[in-house]
């Protein structure tokens, strides 16, 4: 018995190490850039002290210079503009591609479900530069809908085999009872389905929104202009200005965007597993 | 009613006759799925058969036209002196980074699927780095890398590695900037092949576990014996995506070293980025970036094995 509570124990202090090494080793990067966004020049460009101790009173100076004096807000808004019409354009194709696969196309369904998710294993590295000339060739470089009409190349993929997982997972007797009474099925899956997947739908919603914030390489191959760059390549690209770093407004930057989109990720991430398991189980 | 009787009944309707057709499965089904398997062939198919071809022509940002040159290209981007160079890099990149994030992965979802006090805020801290655009989270390394005020500088000063007022410089010397950015790049897919593993940790049961500790099996005889094994196929599909997403990346290396210093970190991705964008010469960067793709096409063989293997069962 007391052999049991030494294992346990020793078990005990093994996991919390462990725990605390892994949230140190992931979480210091963070906890660096958050401590910079908020130093004076004075207090930052000073090797001598411990850096952990912010020398001198903290200041707002440089997030409200990143906000006022550079384009940091047009980035944000370019993602968000990008995002949403992502999000729009991929619901409307995948949607209709995972009820398709997941009710009404049987054993090809599924064949058909994996041949599609396979082109998400397809990498930018190897589309970027015919791509980059056929947004010449169709006038878009240098605009945000030029990337507005590649992201779904990788969201669509993504959202229609967890879409398929959520679909299937909506018991069939439900819409049949809605045939019967009297609903074509397109009104019976629009009525019942499509409801009861909501929680799905608004998990792929999420996932697509953060996965074209995701983007470098298209956005950096497309895009030189700043007013329509993306957070992802203004900041290392525009508000590094030549020699000089303005690093706490860049922590800052990072920051802003690495906070919200976790505490998003967080909550969504239990439902994201569902779905994508949910895809491989047969239907 | 027949069916006879009743599809006359639709076309006698007029309008209704496209209702009946949208209640035929055999109809309703490709027809719901064309517009998004259009869409990809034209934004993924189309671009993957135009990079064959401008592997094999001499095309340049600025020329109207394809002229074919045969294998000239491919022979031109491998003779390049720096290609060796850039092929080895990529493979180490890929290698080291798979090898740690097996390993580190494997220890987490362990962790992160046990019980204990501040696993929401453990959970959030691992994510973090995959949640951030990678862009971003490269600028933050940037700063923490750097080669006078990096907070490593007074670790090390203090444990006397570097003499008072000493520095590292991390990434100006070839070894330890391919390890900077091998160190990034595990970070950020970390957590990627630890919320896979975590899905394949609970899906399997608890009761083969438990039945062994009944028999007097330890702790580490239950976790060779029978977690691991059963682990193995999520752990191949985890390894597969963290492959695929090294391979091809080129966001750690363009933000934090540029390739540099000399070409010492540079690898295929963003030396085909450099040639064919900054350098304006399309055809040799889609070949240096063509030389992945068997490598890709093995990977994606594999897991279609895999994912089949599954079906079967």
């Amino acid at each position: 018995m007391a052999a049991a509570t030494a294992r346990t124990v020793r078990g005990k202090i093994a996991l919390y190490t462990l725990a605390i090494a892994f949230a140190v080793l992931a979480g210091f990067p963070f906890l660096w850039a958050a401590l910079t966004m908020f130093r004076q020049n004075a207090d930052l460009y000073d090797p001598t002290h411990n850096p952990f101790v912010l020398t001198r009173p903290a200041t707002f100076s440089h997030i409200t210079d990143l906000l006022k004096n550079t384009p940091y807000l047009q980035f944000i808004l370019n993602n968000l503009v990008i995002g949403l019409a992502v999000v729009v354009i991929t619901l409307a194709l995948s949607l209709p591609a995972a009820y398709a696969l997941a009710r009404l196309m049987g054993r090809w369904g599924e064949r058909i479900g994996i041949a599609i998710f396979v082109t998400y294993l397809v990498p930018p590295t190897l589309l970027f530069l015919p791509l980059s000339r056929l947004i010449t060739v169709i006038g878009l470089q240098d605009s945000i809908w030029s990337l507005v009409i590649v992201y779904p190349g990788f969201t669509i993929p993504l959202s229609t085999w967890l879409l398929m997982g959520f679909l299937r997972s909506v018991p069939r007797d439900i819409e049949e009872q809605a045939q019967v009474d009297g609903y074509s099925r397109l009104e019976a899956v629009v009525r019942t389905v499509f409801p009861l997947a909501l929680p799905g739908i608004i998990t792929v919603v999420v996932f697509t929104f953060t996965l074209t914030m995701q983007d470098f390489i298209y956005a950096l191959a497309f895009v030189s202009s700043s007013s329509s760059m993306t957070v992802s390549v203004g900041v290392p690209t525009v508000l590094i200005r030549g020699d000089v770093f303005y690093w706490q407004s860049l922590m800052a930057s990072a920051i802003i965007v690495a906070i919200p989109v976790a505490l998003l990720y967080n909550v969504f991430l239990g439902r994201f597993i569902q779905g994508f398991t949910l895809g491989a189980v047969k239907g | 009613m027949t069916v006879a009787q009743r599809s006359a009944d639709e076309i006698a309707l007029g309008p209704r006759r496209e209702r009946f057709l949208l209640d035929s499965d055999r109809l309703l089904g490709p027809a719901l799925l064309a517009p998004a398997v259009v869409y990809l062939l034209l934004v993924v198919a189309y671009p993957l058969v135009l990079a064959f071809l401008y592997a094999f022509s001499d095309v340049t940002t600025g020329s109207q036209s394809l002229h074919f040159v045969g294998f000239q290209t491919f022979i031109a981007a491998v003779q390049d002196p720096v290609f060796l160079t850039t092929l080895r890099n990529t493979f180490v990149f890929t290698a080291l980074t798979q090898l740690f994030v097996v390993l580190f992965s494997t220890v987490l979802a362990f962790v992160l699927t046990a019980n204990f006090r501040g696993r929401w805020f453990v959970r959030f801290l691992v994510l973090m780095p995959w949640t951030t655009p990678v862009a971003l989270s490269a600028v933050i390394w940037l700063w923490m890398l750097d080669s006078i005020f990096s907070p490593f500088d007074w670790f090390a000063q203090l444990l006397g590695i570097v003499p008072p007022g000493g520095h590292i410089v991390f990434l100006g010397q070839s070894g330890l900037a391919m390890g900077s950015i091998i160190a990034l790049q595990v970070w950020r897919v970390l957590p990627l092949a630890t919320v896979i593993l975590m899905a394949g940790l609970t899906a399997i049961p608890a009761d083969v576990s438990d039945a062994a500790e009944v028999d007097g099996a330890g702790f580490w005889r239950r976790l060779f014996g029978i977690t691991l094994p059963l682990l193995s196929p999520v752990m191949t599909v985890a390894l597969l995506f963290g492959i695929v997403f090294t391979f091809t990346d080129m966001a750690a290396v363009f933000v934090l070293t540029g390739g540099g210093p000399g070409n010492a970190t540079q690898v295929l991705a963003s030396w085909a980025f450099y040639k064919g964008i900054n350098g304006g010469n399309l055809s040799v960067g889609a070949a240096d970036a063509l030389i992945m793709f068997p490598v890709l096409l093995g990977l994606a063989a594999i897991l279609l094995r895999i994912a089949s293997r599954a079906e079967v069962n």
